[in-house]
């Protein structure tokens, strides 16, 4: 295990339904990581002193297992026409408030299901489970990313109806889930007033990639430190054409504007 | 904070090829990183070997090439070094420029002792 972050391999997420007790649904297909990574493999450590060496040429890219597999993911979706969104914060943003007050105004319009990423509890899922849509829950453990093989397997578990909007809630974690590749339509970052305007600056891997930047919180700017245009100037910066809106989920002021693009996107597939 | 589960899948990734080649170890493993790939070398080095125990990567040694990160604005074509994913041109303020490496994030080869 890695000392500086603690992050393991996806082997050990779990997938969960709301409310259900940790070590159901252990689902190893497809992949050779099992339990504890223990390999299996008998080693022997016997060094002769003559061995011949070979170089063998690879040139392969290190994140092309998630990449096929995430293309895999957005074979599904295109398939059954469903709109994937990724969305990515720091901990604490309001991801899951924003999906709270979105859903229910998705109602008669167009179905939503979710797949929520936390390392632990089911209390995310949860919370999206009382809007009565349906939802898994990914436990990453001691991941800090969600993964497309963790997508690929949620997938199974959640099977989502045919022109739907899809929401993926990712870990809370504005480093790695930059990286991967989940086979989603657009990738939307949540920020909230209490992080800093700064912030599109220091991560300006996951601004680049971010399709769609959501400033959460705005209810508390009279509070905070924080220069609304300065940030937004920051992210565009970083990603020159992302969409951006100000909102508050508490007040639920700039949510319009939120939903009616969200409601064009659905339209436009 | 990645580099523990990107050390995993290169082990992966280098144990499944070693198997193909019938090798009985592998003694070093060669990979390109770009400087805007994302990745910390020296997580990678020091997650690496905790990653590698019980494959046939085990004590591998590992050895990372650093490719600079390089632009190339789309307005006036000056080149120019960069340590960011987006940045200003300097001789014309464009900021239409685009990252043509740096963002590499390769397994080049890897050097096995043959099987008994
Ligand atoms: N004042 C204010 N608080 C908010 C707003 N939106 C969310 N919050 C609060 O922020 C806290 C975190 O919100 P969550 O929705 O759980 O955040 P999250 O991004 O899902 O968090 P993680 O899943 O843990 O990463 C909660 O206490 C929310 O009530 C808002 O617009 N204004
Ligand atoms: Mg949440
Ligand atoms: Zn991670
Ligand atoms: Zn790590
Ligand atoms: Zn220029």
């Amino acid at each position: 295990m890695c000392d500086t972050c603690g992050c393991g391999s996806d082997a050990d997420a779990v997938i969960r339904r709301p409310g259900q007790g940790s070590g159901h649904h252990h689902d190893h297909d497809g992949h050779d990581h099992h339990h504890g990574h223990d390999h299996d493999r008998g080693h022997d450590h016997d060094h002769h002193h003559e061995r011949r060496e070979r170089k063998i040429g690879m040139e392969q890219d290190v994140l092309q297992q998630n990449n096929l597999l995430a293309e895999r993911n957005r074979g599904y979706f295109e398939a059954k026409n469903i709109v994937a969104l990724n969305f990515l914060s720091s901990p604490g943003s309001g991801k899951t408030s924003l999906l709270e007050k979105t859903i229910p105004q998705c109602k008669g319009k167009f179905s939503v299901a979710v797949i929520e990423g936390d390392q632990q509890t089911t209390n995310d899922a949860d919370r999206i489970h009382a809007l009565g849509v349906p939802v898994v829950q990914v436990n990453t453990g001691t991941g800090c990313h969600l993964d497309a093989l963790m997508i690929n397997r949620a997938l199974k578990e959640l099977a989502p109806e045919a022109n739907s909007l899809l929401c993926i809630e990712n870990v809370g974690n504005l480093v790695c889930p930059a990286l991967f590749d989940l086979g989603e339509a657009m990738k939307v970052v949540v920020i909230s007033v209490t992080e800093g305007d700064d912030k599109p600056l220091k991560y300006p891997y996951m601004f680049h990639e971010a399709d769609v930047c959501i400033l959460n919180k705005i209810d508390l700017l009279p509070y905070v430190e924080f220069d609304a245009a300065v940030c937004r100037e920051n992210a565009m910066r970083v990603s020159h054409d992302i969409e951006w809106f100000d909102l508050s989920v508490r007040t639920g002021e700039g949510l319009d504007a939120w939903l009616a693009w969200l409601e064009r996107k659905m339209a436009k597939r | 904070m990645h580099e523990m589960s990107i050390a995993l899948s290169i082990v992966d990734a280098v144990d499944a090829q070693a198997r193909v080649e019938g090798a009985g170890r592998i003694s070093r493993v060669e990979l390109v990183i770009g400087r805007l790939a994302g990745i910390e070398p020296e997580s990678l080095r020091f997650c690496f070997p905790a990653a590698a125990t019980g494959t046939l990567a085990e004590g591998a040694e590992l050895d990372i090439e650093e490719i600079a990160a390089v632009a190339v604005c789309g307005a006036c074509g000056f080149r120019f070094s960069v340590t960011f994913p987006v940045a200003e041109c300097p001789e014309c303020r464009s900021l239409r420029i685009s990252v043509v490496s740096g963002e590499e994030f390769v397994i080049r080869s890897i050097t096995i002792e043959e099987g008994d």
